[in-house]
């Protein structure tokens, strides 16, 4: 039953909720301001709101010092690569433990989880020394590597619960209908579990465009991503605050695009299971 | 072909033994019924069978040929789901060509053996439709045209006509025994309904806790019941028990007499047995007593529908001797 919901309490509502998203969005808006203002206007004090003078020099001077272009192009081949190659990992693994479980799969699901939870910065001297023997520092497919082992247990959980939502029975069909393990899988499963499989595919093309710790300290010139060029712009030359908001926003810019197209399909992932 | 053998087949999950030891001889094309209460591992035995569950000991045979570690795509058999498990994002054309595809038939042949089972079936008008849009009775018809076409050794039935209600129900049952006279593939089906069994069946397997009580005809089973379960299990309604004192008279543990083998008078007769009508279920063509006979407590009696009964009439019930069913301590027919 619907409940009824008087017209004040929906204006405080609707109002709360604009000022919480405004105070949500503000620095991105901010940042997005002051990379059209010159440097002097950016550390002005009292700061203007609207840039006084507006320019797009920032941009150019930020493609010509740090090559946006070619970090863009990093960012998009590990986020979208690392995502790949973890579904291919995560569709079976997760079948194994929807449809197929043992007594011992809870606790697996469990302990990839708990990954998650270690500090990165603990396993960073390991795997520091793993990537220099195996020569895989600074190399693209190194960090997409990387990539698809810190976000597979996300994964893996993911496609876990939407698989688990998909009757068996329909698999057990597909199975007395003479389809062998890779046709049941490419041909019933997956097409049922598209919309589950897509929001995975979003979250982890954001999850890994956006991580920084792995992409600043195994990458220097040649396999940076967008976070490593951002940080490139922090601190070494003194403070560029306009350039350096010329570059976040260059470098949230595909990935904010994106979730603005999929919003859809990405509330339907982080709430999946929530309510059934 | 469509020969099936069970050999000492024992299925247990973890610690819990379903299936302790059965070995079954099903012919080829042979409508056979498994039957029995809920939990008794009738669907477990035919997902054996399906090779949908693995066997823990025992040998299945199809055809002759040991298929006890075959994976389910490998035996030839075809299943209708009580859910009817069809694919969702696929219509119904591809529904059904689904397994053709599998066993990567050319398409021209596959066409052709779309359309004729979507004739056979009436579903020639929806084939272009996703399964959600039909009715409970079409997607029935559709599970079972998926399971025809790829011409199995033999059909597999878990329950079909759960879902439906109950005229649809009477319908898909005719259907699907006229399928059969067809076909004469071997059908083996799945229910916990008696009347389904009875109907349908060539012969009938009665479980009970994961053990074969009785395989037999329907007839068989209705009118020489190996013991008290299968007697009290086929027929419906069910019979009556008497133990004790009444039962010894004819030298054995109890006796059972079924509803319709009760002559009733008003007036007592010589070895009638006094009762008070409880409930009296009048169906038109019968009418169904309860009947509270003393110390043997409720009994069903069926008459036929012209004299009617109310609550607290005095009847006498005179079984007929001829029609006694005497069973030992240990509930075997004697």
């Amino acid at each position: 039953m619907a409940r009824k919901v008087s017209t004040q309490t929906r204006i405080g509502f609707t109002i709360g909720a604009w000022v919480v998203a405004l105070l949500l969005f503000s620095p991105i808006l901010w940042t997005a301001l002051t990379a059209f203002k010159t440097e002097a206007e950016a550390i002005a004090s009292p700061p203007t709101f609207w840039p006084q003078t507006f320019t797009l020099e920032n941009f150019s001077a930020v493609q010509e010092r740090s090559d946006y272009v070619k970090h863009a192009i990093n960012s998009i081949i590990v986020a979208l690569g690392s995502t790949l190659l973890g579904l291919a990992i995560g569709i079976p693994a997760a079948w194994a433990m929807a449809f197929a479980p043992t007594k011992r799969t809870k606790d697996v699901l469990m302990w990839m989880l708990s990954t998650k939870m270690m500090p990165a910065v603990g396993v960073l001297i390991p795997i520091y020394l793993i990537f220099r023997d195996l020569r895989l520092l600074d190399t693209v497919h190194g960090l997409t590597i990387i990539m698809t082992l810190i976000n597979l247990p996300i994964i893996i959980w993911m496609l876990y619960t939407y698989f688990k939502e998909i009757p068996v029975d329909i698999l057990e069909a597909a199975r007395m209908d003479g389809a062998e393990l890779w046709n049941e899988i490419v041909h019933v499963l997956v097409p049922m579990a598209i919309p589950g499989i897509a929001s995975t595919l979003l979250l982890n093309v954001i999850l890994a465009w956006n991580e920084a710790f792995w992409s600043i300290t195994l990458t220097s010139g040649r396999a940076g991503t967008l976070t490593a060029f951002i940080s490139s712009f922090s601190s070494p030359q003194g403070l560029f605050l306009a350039k350096l908001s010329a570059a976040s926003l260059l470098a949230i810019a595909p990935i904010l695009l994106m979730g603005w197209f999929s919003q859809k399909q990405l509330v339907r992932g982080l709430t999946f299971g929530a309510v059934k | 072909m469509g020969s099936i053998s069970l050999e000492h087949v024992n299925k247990s999950f973890g610690d819990v033994q379903v299936i302790p030891d059965i070995s079954l001889d099903i012919k080829d094309g042979e409508f056979v019924v498994f039957v029995g209460p809920s939990g008794c591992g009738k669907s477990t035995l035919l997902r054996l069978i399906a090779g949908l569950e693995d066997t823990s000991s025992g040998t299945i045979l199809l055809d002759g040929v040991d298929m006890t570690d075959a994976p389910p795509a490998r035996r030839g058999l075809a299943m209708v789901f009580q859910s009817y498990a069809l694919y969702p994002h696929m219509s119904v054309r591809d529904n059904i060509a689904f397994p053709l595809k599998m066993a990567k038939l050319p398409k021209e042949v596959i066409d052709q053996k779309v359309d004729y089972a979507a004739r056979t079936l009436n579903l020639s008008s929806y084939l272009d439709r996703r399964p959600r849009a039909l009715s409970g009775g079409q997607r029935q018809r559709v599970a079972i045209g998926r399971a025809i076409v790829r011409e199995p050794k033999a059909f597999l039935f878990d329950e079909p006509l759960s879902n439906l209600d109950a005229a649809l129900r009477v319908n898909m049952r005719l259907e699907i025994t006229e399928l059969h006279q067809q076909l004469k593939t071997t059908m083996i089906y799945v229910t916990h309904d008696q009347v389904e069994a009875m109907t349908m069946a060539d012969r009938i397997v009665v479980l009970n806790a994961g053990n074969v009580e009785q395989f037999g005809s329907p007839l068989d089973l209705y009118k020489k019941p190996a013991n008290r379960f299968v007697a009290g299990f086929i027929g419906s309604p069910r019979m009556n028990f008497v133990d004790g004192a009444e039962a010894a008279k004819y030298d054995a543990h109890s006796i059972g007499v079924r509803p319709e083998h009760f002559v009733l008078t008003r007036i007592p007769a010589p070895g009638s047995w006094e009762g008070v009508v409880s409930v009296a279920e009048q169906l038109g063509s019968d009418t169904f007593l309860h009947v509270q006979v003393g110390e043997f407590g409720l009994m069903t009696i069926r008459t036929d529908g012209e004299e009617t009964f109310s609550h607290g009439d005095d009847v006498y019930l005179t079984p007929d001797a001829t029609r006694i069913y005497r069973f030992d301590a240990d509930g075997k027919a004697l």
